[in-house]
């Protein structure tokens, strides 16, 4: 490198270029449009109580033409932050996020003009709907860093749904159905790790297949089963939110993380174990590495179809407990494909994650956050089409995989079958 | 012949396998046959009738009714037309699939591009007043434009930034549908006087011609499809373009070393590809259901893959098997009016039809074959490749 | 300790890999297993590692006879092996790779990683390894990864230690380091197979030699055996080890390469500022330790590689990024070095390889039509011109030996109009009889007035076709020098070392 000090920038650089080139567009274009084109500005509330925490703030009121233009600012101050640290040879991660946060909020000020916010309730809609995403994208990272592509997570999701609203509904006990989730998700696991391990099957042909099955199988249980004899099979009643003493009072956080119900407490257990695991264990070590290299891992004595076998029956596990969320942790009762594309949201935020577990939480919580205020902002009314708001996650994450925001690279075998002996390089 | 006969066991097993799973499946979740419980032979009996049932009443929704025969000989073909009328743009969407592969591209993406392609042919056919056939060929090349841009982007993303085609192709698929779903509540879309999702139906002079009268459904749709079905065999396996995108989908890297542009091929394959799955909305559009809706799309991305993996990726299989899933989905319908078994079963029979398809290894345990021809694998590439 | 084979038989389909082969080594000696490549070397002692099993025959350690059915097996009898490629991580450091299938773990599951790090340390300091066990492996040069497997192999006390062809990665002064390293182990008492095809170094430190040829043993031999001896004791004929050519007729500069870099898509450098000329009639080999470039610089020549700045020129005419169309076809024959991968579409028929850079023109194609005949005939031409060994033109590629993979190659490069043949490691991995057609077309295409540039990490190759001779290190051309330069002073070269 030394010897190249004047020709152009290194790819991940020129990327990292147009990262901050492109942050720099969106903060002139929040300037524009959010804070000096409307003509006039009326006032915005933010309330930030919502049950009986400590109140800190209870509300906030400002006019909407001067938050949106304070934040516009402190996008573009971001963006200057970015290329001082680009210049200094830094990451740009911590400028970024400023970057993404006051442009998000010079936005919603912008959107929300003359209307009540409730702030601190988005966040905790936003957390909600990102839950399902979270168990989706840990599901993903298990099965995928050892190797084997997780499409199924929508299935997975589905099945986890379905069998802990039924069997919470016929034996009148959630704790059974949380039980028999995670079951649920191995099961079609199995499929999947047979076929795919077992006789090397494309991994995204199957778990395609294997989404198609879980739909077909229960919406065909659903409207044979569940419609006809609803007071048995599908009665389930969701769990309640517990609060957790004390950090359920502290405020704006409180009401967010610690009023939950006993899914959302076991998503953080699951994060948490899955993203030290990873990084810290013998377990995790293995993982990586036939993710990476099977057939290095195999000449030290691993078992690599072993050890993928095992973690994707424990991805569709983490899964099918996500799955119950859309049941007991949210309706209680089952409808139909209600987990409604949420399984390819998660993978897409696996992926904007860049297969890492904090990564790819960051980036559900982005996108829960995204079609909480999408769906609050259908309610209020805005500019912009609730349509394009839905379509947000999808476009980003194409954009994520286009190289834009960065290089996103895959576990290097992933989704290639592992023959013993025969190599797979 | 014999060739011919060891191509078609595996489908077939496959089949035959998938429609006793899912018979259980009906046989054991009937009432019926669970109120049976305390007496099992009687329970076999009535598992059987149930199964039995459901299929019989497939069958008359699909190819022919004795039923409606009595009256009118020919209109006992009803339900064969009603499959021609399903399996028409499940051809168009399958071949998309298929072309793809053959070229080592996935394309999730029929689904997306359908639609963007019924969307197309809706407006014109709707917006416009122009004469007979060169309305219904403007409303196509409308479809085929719309639908091949959308897939040529794929293609385009692929080469230039390496943006892997499957995830470009699900998150399009979302896209699409939200796009439909908008642009259904424009002032263009929506039918005068109303407020709901509902296009305006496409006029007349767009519609395609019927094929045995007014009374059935059949149209040219099917004629279309089956053209494009021998024009793609002709372009992959006669043409120095077929050539180029099979040397890219089995070897990019010695395609490339051969002076094959890896990008060029690519961002070709996927607007053919996409035009293809394009060419089914509009033969949705125009032949059977002149009014777009929310729901144009239906399964038709999910089936095209099945159909695509029935077929072993060759235009030819992919005839036979979308025909097959054409009649599924006609007898489907008729399945659930008659004897209350939900058309999603058809889902379920395509997944297990698929699943055992890619799985030989298991079918010849199950059977206890030796000489069956496997097909090509569908070896993985994985999410870097 | 001694490591016996009995009777180990190994058949893939058709193929006997490994016929009845016995073998003995005993402690404090190195066993040097002789054999060209496809001789069946590498399938044996995967089988000793336990990643391949034999059909028949049986492995006994001390007289014991054991099981080997996974690596865990072999390593526990005290077998260690290191891999013709290398069973690394790249994305690991130095300690998780060693760690990796041995690991330890304290408190609640959490990784020790420090204990590895104090063994990795002593075992660097014995042998002046210099290996840091918080090093990325993907950052390491491969003669240090190496090392890095020679030490996972010294960590967990291999008693037999298996080197797979190790030397094919390294200069000449490595090469004589490792041999050093190996006598060093041996006199310790560790037993040593060393896995090889190459005779010098059979020579200087083998104390046994075993020779395979197609699968069986055909003798041992004497490290004082001549080399003459063990080639054609290992060929199974007698073979001449110089190419025969004639003075070199210089004709007009053809091949102009100015200022050039190119750099890999992280903004490496991979090649730094080349400059040279290739004259019609000449042969320029450009030697060095794999690695170093090399690649790079015989992509960049047919518009393969895309990150580059300064310019190639064929005849004057400018050679652009990304037109390997147009470079082929401006008279560039293109051998790459790996034939499965870049070189042929395995699964196409070989009347297709035959024409996969000429598809689209006449006479194969007539407007957007491909003529079946055209192609047919073209193959049938082919297959007896370049002695291609194969059922019918119709089989597909997979179907050919090694060899014959190579002559389809370079069959469909010089069958075109050609000023220029730029060919990289074009015999690796072939049988010394494939290697001799090789070698002399490579000169035929020379005296027939064509430029020829060749890129070998085999020195022996490299002198003997040679008529000047370049030796790369770190993406540069640290010297040109004439053929006649000695060994000695080319493996100096391929090392860094400037006189």
């Amino acid at each position: 490198m030394s010897t190249q000090e004047v020709r152009a920038l290194s790819a991940p650089e020129r990327r990292r270029r147009r990262g901050i080139i492109t942050m720099g567009g969106l903060g002139l274009f929040a300037l524009a449009v959010f804070a000096i084109l409307p003509k006039e500005g009326q006032p915005v509330t933010y309330s930030f109580v919502l049950g009986d925490e400590w109140i800190l703030i209870k509300e906030w009121i400002v006019n909407s033409k001067s938050a949106a233009l304070g934040f516009a600012i402190a996008s573009l101050l971001a963006v200057v932050l970015a290329t001082l640290q680009f210049k200094a040879g830094k990451t740009v991660r911590l400028a970024s996020a400023i970057f993404a946060v006051s442009f998000l909020m010079s936005f919603l000020s912008w959107a929300a003009a003359g209307k009540f916010i409730p702030f601190t309730g988005l966040l905790q809609g936003g957390l909600l709907l990102s839950v399902p995403l979270i168990f989706g994208a840990m599901a993903g990272v298990l099965s995928e860093r050892s190797g084997v592509i997780n499409i199924a997570i929508e299935g997975q999701l589905l099945a986890g749904a379905f069998v802990s609203g039924v069997l919470a509904s016929l034996l009148h006990n959630n704790w059974l159905g949380l039980l028999f989730a995670p079951i649920a998700g191995a099961l079609i696991s199995l499929l999947l790790a047979v076929f795919a391990i077992k006789y090397g099957i494309d991994q995204v042909v199957l778990g395609f297949v294997l989404n198609v099955l879980v739909i077909g199988l229960t919406s065909f249980l659903y409207k044979k089963l569940l419609i006809p004899y609803q007071s048995e099979w599908n009665s389930a009643i969701a769990f309640n939110p517990i609060n957790i003493p004390i950090l359920s009072k502290i405020p704006v956080i409180g009401p967010i993380l610690f009023s939950q119900s006993i899914i959302v407490y076991l998503m953080y257990v699951v994060v948490a174990f899955i993203h030290i695991a990873l990084f810290k264990s013998k377990w995790g070590l293995r993982t990586r590495a036939v993710g990476e290299h099977p057939t290095a891992a195999e000449s030290v004595g691993i078992d690599v179809n072993k050890i993928r076998f095992k973690n994707v029956l424990w991805a569709g596990a983490v899964a099918g407990l996500g799955g119950a969320f859309f049941t007991l942790g949210a309706v209680g009762s089952f409808s139909k494909e209600m987990t409604a594309g949420k399984g390819f949201i998660a993978l897409a935020a696996l992926i904007f994650g860049r297969w890492s577990p904090l990564g790819a939480v960051a980036a559900a919580l982005i996108f829960g956050f995204a079609d909480n205020l999408q769906g609050l902002l259908t309610i209020t009314g805005t500019p912009i089409p609730s349509e394009f708001m839905l379509m947000a996650p999808y476009i980003a994450t194409i954009i994520a995989v286009s190289g834009f925001v960065g290089r996103v690279r895959a576990p290097a075998a992933d989704g290639i079958a592992y023959k013993r002996g025969g190599g797979s390089h | 012949m014999k060739k011919f006969l060891s191509k078609i066991t595996l489908p077939a097993l496959a089949f035959t396998m998938a429609l006793f799973v899912s018979g259980i499946l009906v046989a054991i979740s009937d009432s019926k046959v669970l109120a049976l419980k305390s007496s099992p032979l009687s329970m076999l009996a009535e598992a059987f009738s149930t199964a039995g049932s459901a299929y019989w009443a497939l069958f008359r929704g699909s190819i022919f009714d004795p039923e409606l025969a009595k009256a009118n000989f020919i209109e006992g073909f009803y339900p064969l037309s009603e499959t021609i009328v399903a399996a028409s743009p499940l051809i168009l969407t399958g071949l998309s699939v298929a072309l793809a592969f053959k070229a080592g591209l996935f394309n999730i993406g029929a689904q997306g591009q359908f639609i963007a392609g019924a969307i197309g042919a809706s407006f014109v056919g709707f917006h416009f007043e122009l004469p007979i056939v060169i309305h219904s060929i403007a409303a196509i090349a409308a479809a085929l434009v719309c639908a091949g841009l959308y897939g040529g982007f794929v293609g385009f993303l692929k080469a230039r930034t390496g943006a892997h085609e499957v995830i470009v192709t699900i998150m399009l698929n979302y896209v699409a549908g939200y796009f439909l779903l908008w642009i259904l509540s424009t002032s263009p879309f929506l039918r005068p006087g109303r407020q709901d999702p509902l296009a305006p139906e496409v006029r007349m002079s767009s519609r395609l011609p019927h094929l045995f009268g007014s009374e059935l459904r059949a149209n040219l749709g099917f004629f279309i499809a089956l053209l494009a079905a021998v024009g793609i065999w002709w372009l992959l396996n006669r043409s120095t373009w077929g050539f180029k995108f099979r040397a890219v989908g089995a070897n990019a890297a010695a395609s490339k070393t051969a002076g094959i542009s890896v990008g060029r091929s690519t961002t070709t394959v996927m607007f053919i590809a996409g035009a293809l799955a394009g060419l089914g909305g509009a033969v949705q559009i125009l032949g059977s259901e002149p009014a777009l809706t929310a729901g144009v799309g239906g399964t038709f991305g999910f089936d095209a893959i099945t159909v695509a993996l029935l077929g072993r990726g060759t235009p030819l299989g992919t005839v036979f098997a979308a025909l097959l899933f054409g009649a599924l989905r006609a007898g489907g319908l008729t399945m659930q009016a008659s004897t209350e078994t939900p058309l999603d079963l058809i889902l379920v029979i395509q997944a297990l039809v698929v699943l055992f398809i890619a799985a030989p290894a298991l079918i010849k345990a199950i059977f206890r074959l030796k000489n069956v021809d496997e097909g090509e694998a569908l070896a993985s590439k994985g999410w870097n490749g | 300790m001694s490591l016996e084979l009995r009777g180990i038989t190994k058949r893939f389909g058709a193929l006997t890999a490994n016929d009845s082969i016995d073998l003995k080594v005993e402690s404090g000696e190195i066993h040097a297993i002789l054999g060209e490549n496809g001789a069946g070397k590498s399938t044996l002692m995967n089988i000793v590692y336990g990643l391949l099993s034999p059909d028949e025959g049986t492995i006994s350690v001390d007289g014991k006879v054991i099981d080997i059915e996974s690596p865990l097996d072999a390593l526990a009898a005290g077998i260690g092996m290191v891999h013709q490629h290398f069973m690394l991580i790249p994305v690991f450091t130095v300690a998780e790779n060693i760690v990796l299938g041995h690991e330890k773990v304290k408190g609640p599951g959490f990784l020790d990683l420090e204990t590895a790090r104090q063994e990795i340390k002593r075992v660097s300091a014995e042998f002046n390894f210099d290996v840091d066990p918080d090093a990325l492996v993907e950052d390491l040069p491969v003669g240090i990864q190496q090392r890095v497997e020679i030490i996972r192999a010294l960590i967990y006390d291999a008693k037999v230690l298996i080197l797979d062809e190790p030397t094919a990665v390294l200069t000449p002064q490595e090469t004589d380091e490792l041999l050093r390293n190996m006598k060093k182990l041996r006199d310790q008492g560790t037993a040593i197979v060393f896995i090889t095809h190459k005779l010098r170094e059979v020579k200087i430190a083998a104390d046994k030699i075993t020779i395979i040829r197609r699968g069986a043993v055909v003798g041992t031999a004497s490290p004082s055996a001549s080399q003459e001896e063990l080639a054609s004791l290992m060929v199974g004929r007698p073979v001449s080890l110089d190419v025969k050519k004639a003075a070199p007729k210089l004709g007009q500069v053809m091949l102009k390469v100015e200022n050039l870099n190119i750099h890999d898509h992280t903004g490496r450098t991979l090649v730094k500022n080349i400059s040279f000329e290739l004259r019609a009639g000449e042969v320029l080999a450009v030697a060095g330790v794999q690695g170093n470039g090399q690649s790079e610089l015989a992509e960049a020549i047919v518009g393969l590689q895309e990150h580059i700045d300064g310019r190639i020129t064929l005849d004057g005419e400018e050679i652009k990024v990304g037109r390997v169309r147009d470079a082929l076809h401006a008279g560039i024959a293109f051998v790459p070095e790996s034939r499965e991968e870049d070189g042929l579409i395995s699964s196409f028929s070989i009347e297709e390889n035959l024409i996969l850079d000429l598809h689209d023109l006449p006479p194969f194609a007539k407007g957007p039509v491909i003529s079946q005949n055209a192609v047919a005939e073209n193959a049938s031409k082919r297959v007896v011109e370049f002695d291609i060994r194969a059922q019918s033109p119709k089989d597909a590629a997979s179907s050919l030996s090694g060899g014959n993979k190579q002559k389809v190659v370079l069959a469909r490069e010089l069958s075109r109009p050609v000023k220029l043949v730029v060919a990289s490691q074009p015999t690796r991995g072939l049988d010394v009889g494939s290697i001799e057609f090789v070698h002399e077309r490579m000169i035929a295409e020379r005296d027939s007035g064509r430029g020829v540039l060749l890129f070998s990490t085999e020195l022996d190759e490299v002198i003997a076709l040679a008529d000047r001779i370049a030796v790369m290190y770190r993406g540069e051309f640290i010297a040109v020098v004439p053929a006649d330069t000695s060994r000695e002073e080319l493996g100096l070269l391929m090392a860094g070392v400037k006189r």
